[in-house]
């Protein structure tokens, strides 16, 4: 017997978990149709760097990412309390592979970040990423303000971020580095934790930055040379920089059309599939077609910040910032490099950019998003029930 | 609750904080963005239509294939070929209807041109025409304005200036198929070769080399204005073969228009010094494609052109393989150098009558003397008294029945049965079968190549190995070093008896090879006749007195010799097959004589330059053959 009423968007749920179709209409579907046609705009631009051609790039990516979106559909059904609990044994899982990298991983441009696991490419900072969040989550979700206060309270959450962070540091792959510590850092500040230690940090590493910089390895630190002065090697190092710049700066406002930027058809910018990638929607569809992207990529982080801020448990709120801040500082990373902004790393346009390791991350996190968005009404137990 | 009322207000405040300060980040980037892609865009607009530099790869230069004198055997020449990069054009169907109608194509190629275009990225350039000649050339000159995207380039194609002399050797090479190229990008550029058979495709690493890379600025419509900066890549590494191809032609004339194979062998090194097939075919075919007629001739010759019988045609040995039989007999005690067997003219074990080649009694003979009249009796009973397997054993040291893993690509290691073997293949072995084999028939399958190293092995007494590469890039090969090849594990004493057989087949009157003893000074030479049948002949047949000679061609026994010299200190080694030949003396040794011959008189093992004054060659011995 079906009680009127019990299909009630609104209906709230704290005890009881409720059936699929529920929960499916819970889905925020408004978010899936961004995250979508973001993956259309990603098909439709890896079609024309490939000279007009659905091989080899947009096809196979499409592919992938029909799977990924199952799979971010069938995680959203997961309670979000039942993830919860996986929260450390996920950060650990985090810390184990990126052990495992370290000894088996494969060497690819000049770092070791990738292995394959069961035929399939992954790449463990990416993972970490969400997992850290997670821990974070987990680790503030009964935090009183008196905790948070308290330096020796909030010290074991710092050491679970420095523990990836360092990982990630000795691939080496600084990008994503100061990325994961990035998003551990605001999980903790969303939890309350002092503002000013961020402040002092923050200020601390600017001071430190020349020391860092001697440290470095000689393509980091070529990087960041060339990103001062591009200019110096116009077909060495710093073409990437001087032809993406001329990609975006001759698309003018409309663009050069559809399959006819020139930039991108006769081949300027090598790779353009994966890091350079907005480089295309910039040039043929110019900065109208630029800013519909970037519209699409703002809603999808305002939504995020929707359910983080709808959500009545803390655990969710804190894992949907954490969420929302990764997937802000992909873009963020990827459109300042592509403009000549920061120094180039290999961080790719998520959802649009060709490969499978960073779409795949991306897709979980959203999974375990649309968890927290369709378990958005319910009651943690005051108490660890492990 | 009031506690988590009030963290939900502080969480609230921090991540609004938060979110603004993200979006701002944005709304800097689109700020950013308008900048470069609407304010500075006329100065970007520029750049790019002054832009700019492209990248192309081009093929490398295949490297090119020498005998071990520096005779070009497989060389490039250059020629002109037309080029389609889709990127170019603004509109590539129009281009290419234009250039359909300048250089008319056949639906295929126009089925192919389309398949490649549309699975490779435009700015890969996609092959229209090879081999263009002047009219069209100067057609595509003069509408070049219709024509963007097309280019005309020089390219290279694959020589063969032996062609058909050396074509089973030296090998061909073909357009790389779809799934190398997918497996491998650089063989997707026009002008790649992979190679198919013989040298091409056992060196085919060496010879690729890497592609190099032309760097063109081109305005705005994508026309090359200038070369900014070339790199030619690594053209591909110089393979010189072992071969001399002097000797190799002297094989091919000899073995004319028979149908069979010959091997030269360096027998202290195992270089590969000739190696012919007969019938041949023109190896430059394959590189241009093959007109359809040419191929199904090819498929449906019943001597099969484009089979290497040198290395890959499997031959029943006959008597050449009693030498193998006797060191086996004499290494497990069946046969010591004095025993004696009588040869009445046949053999008979149980109801079955085994003959003696002709039905010729022999009378009384040694190992030495079985071996100079090729007594078929005497090793019916050796072969019996040794058993299958010990001789199965011996041949494995010889170099027969096993994997050689020689350098050269597609060789079969045949057949030498032994009980294991009969019994994987549900056969069941009877003492017929090993009566049989005795005399090198039954089951016995073995290519030229490997009765080429069984002699220069018997010859030398070291486990030589054939190898058809002698330097790559200059670097002399490993195996061909001196001194690398390790002994035998034979008894060397016994080794001796069967020297002093085979030195008798050809330098005494009574010895089945002495037609073709040498004729020049000072030098002799020692080898064993083989007559293999390919037919059993039927009790009708017998009983009308049947003649190998009066039979149809295909049913004629096959023809053998396999010969070393100098017989003090063994240089060269050689294996002939004639397919069909009858008598091994009459049609297989005088090939093997020609050959020892000009090999003994320029005398090229060893060398990398060839004699200055080497005595003239006199006029070949072996009988022309009338075509089939």
């Amino acid at each position: 017997m079906i009680e009127p009423g019990s299909l009630s968007l609104h209906r709230p749920f704290r005890e009881r978990s409720f059936g699929i179709a529920r929960k499916l209409m819970r889905v925020n579907w408004l978010f899936v149709l961004c995250v979508c046609m973001l993956a259309g705009v990603g098909y439709a631009a890896l079609y024309s760097a490939a000279g007009g051609s659905p091989e080899p790039y947009a096809q196979s990516q499409i592919i992938r990412f029909c799977g990924a979106l199952v799979l971010m559909l069938c995680i959203a059904m997961v309670d979000i309390r039942f993830i919860a609990k996986f929260s450390w044994p996920a950060w650990l899982l985090g810390v184990l592979l990126l052990l495992a990298v370290m000894k088996f991983g494969h060497v690819g441009l000049g770092a070791k970040r990738w292995m394959s696991v069961g035929g399939v490419e992954i790449q463990p900072s990416e993972l970490m990423k969400l997992f850290l969040a997670m821990a974070m989550g987990s680790y503030f979700k009964r935090a009183t303000p008196e905790q948070t206060g308290n330096l020796l309270f909030v010290l074991p959450a710092v050491v679970a971020i420095l523990i990836p962070v360092g990982l990630i540091l000795k691939e080496p792959n600084l990008g994503t580095a100061v990325i994961t510590g990035t998003i551990g850092a605001t999980v903790m500040l969303g939890a309350g934790v002092r503002w000013w230690w961020f402040a002092i940090v923050v200020a601390i590493i600017a001071v430190c930055a020349p020391i860092i910089y001697e440290h470095l390895h000689a393509y980091q630190k070529a990087r960041i040379d060339i990103f001062l002065n591009p200019g110096a090697d116009p077909l060495g190092a710093g073409y990437n920089i001087i032809q993406s710049k001329i990609a975006l700066g001759s698309g003018g406002f409309f663009g050069q059309g559809y399959l006819h930027g020139t930039q991108n058809q006769l081949n300027f910018l090598p790779e353009k599939q994966t890091d350079f990638v907005f480089t295309i929607i910039a040039e043929e569809f110019g900065f109208f077609g630029s800013i519909g992207v970037i519209g699409l990529l703002v809603t999808i982080v305002g939504l995020a910040y929707y359910t983080a801020l709808s959500c009545s448990h803390v655990y969710g709120r804190l894992v949907a910032l954490g969420i929302a801040t990764n997937f802000f500082l992909y873009c963020f990373v990827n459109l300042s490099m592509v403009m000549g902004l920061i120094p180039v790393g290999g961080v790719p346009l998520p959802l649009i950019s060709y490969g499978g390791s960073a779409l795949t991350a991306v897709m979980l996190g959203f999974g375990v998003l649309m968890s927290i968005h369709v378990h958005r009404d319910v009651e943690f137990p005051e108490t660890e029930d492990l | 609750m009031r506690r988590q009322a009030k963290n939900r207000t502080s969480f609230t405040r921090r991540a609004l904080l938060i979110g603004t300060g993200q979006a701002a980040i944005f709304a800097a980037i689109t700020a950013r963005l308008y900048h470069l892609q609407v304010a500075e865009h006329g100065k970007y607009a520029l750049m790019a239509k002054q832009n700019s530099i492209s990248e192309r790869l081009e093929a490398p230069e295949r490297g090119i294939i020498t005998d071990r004198f520096g005779t070009t055997l497989a060389g490039n020449q250059q020629h002109w070929r037309a080029l389609f990069m889709k990127a170019m054009a603004p509109d590539p169907d129009a281009v290419l209807e234009n250039f359909y109608r300048l250089v008319p194509l056949s639906d295929t190629e126009k089925a192919r041109i389309t398949q490649d275009l549309s699975e490779h990225p435009g700015y890969i350039p996609v092959l229209l025409k090879d081999w263009l000649d002047w009219p069209d050339m100067a057609a595509i000159e003069v509408n070049t304005p219709n024509l963007p995207g097309v280019i005309v380039e020089e390219g290279a194609s694959r020589t063969y200036p032996l062609g058909p002399l050396a074509a089973h050797v030296v090998g061909y090479v073909g357009r790389p198929n779809q799934k190398e190229a997918k497996e491998n990008a650089v063989l997707a550029l026009p002008g790649m070769r992979v190679g198919r058979t013989g040298a091409e495709d056992a060196e085919d690493t060496a010879l690729r080399g890497q592609p190099g890379f032309v760097q063109t600025e081109t305005n705005v419509h994508g026309e090359v204005v200038r070369v900014v900066a070339q790199d030619p890549g690594t053209p591909g590494q110089t393979v010189a073969l072992g071969l001399d191809a002097g000797l190799q032609q002297i094989a091919m004339q000899a073995l004319g228009n028979n149908t069979g194979a010959a091997v030269m062998l360096d027998a202290t090194n195992g270089e590969i010094l000739a190696m012919a097939s007969t019938p041949s075919f023109d190896p430059t075919l394959f590189d241009k494609g093959v007109p359809s007629d040419t191929w199904k001739s090819w498929m449906t010759d019943p001597r099969h052109p484009l089979v290497n019988k040198a290395a890959a045609g499997l031959f029943a040995p006959g008597s050449t393989f009693k030498p193998t039989v006797a060191m086996a007999a004499l290494k497990c005690g069946a046969l010591t150098p004095e025993t004696i067997h009588d040869c009445p003219g046949y053999f008979k074990l149980g109801n079955h009558i085994f003959w003696c080649d002709g039905h010729i009694a022999h009378g009384r003979l040694t190992v030495t003397g079985a071996l100079q009249v090729s007594c078929d009796v005497f090793f019916y009973k050796t072969a019996l008294d040794t058993g299958v397997d010990n001789i199965h054993a011996m041949a494995s040291i010889m170099g027969l029945g096993v994997d050689l893993h020689s350098d050269f690509p597609h060789t079969q290691s045949g057949q030498v049965p032994d009980l294991v073997w009969a019994k994987q293949r549900g056969i069941h072995w009877v003492q017929g079968d090993t009566v049989v084999q005795g005399i090198g028939q039954g089951y016995l399958q073995l290519t030229p190549l490997a009765l080429a190293t069984m002699i220069a092995r018997i010859g030398t007494g070291t486990n030589i190995t054939p190898h058809i590469a002698r330097r790559i890039g200059g670097a002399l090969q490993p195996a061909s070093i001196p001194g690398a090849p390790q002994p035998l594990d034979v008894n060397f004493a016994h080794l001796a008896v069967v020297r002093q057989g085979l030195f008798e087949v050809v330098n005494t009157p009574n010895g089945t090879g002495y037609g073709a003893r040498l004729t020049i000074p000072n030098v002799q030479m020692a080898g064993k006749t083989g007559t293999a049948q390919v037919h059993n002949n039927t009790a009708t047949e017998k009983a009308a007195g049947y003649n190998d000679m009066d039979m149809a061609w295909a049913q004629r026994p096959n023809a053998l010799f396999v010969a070393y010299a100098p017989v003090e200190n063994p240089r060269y080694a050689a294996a002939v097959v004639v397919e069909h030949g009858n008598f091994g003396a009459q049609s297989a040794a005088p090939i093997a004589h020609d050959m020892m011959t000009y090999a003994l008189l320029h005398d090229p093992a060893g060398r990398d330059k060839p004699l200055a004054n080497p005595p003239p060659m006199p006029p070949l011995t072996s009988p022309k053959v009338p075509a089939l």
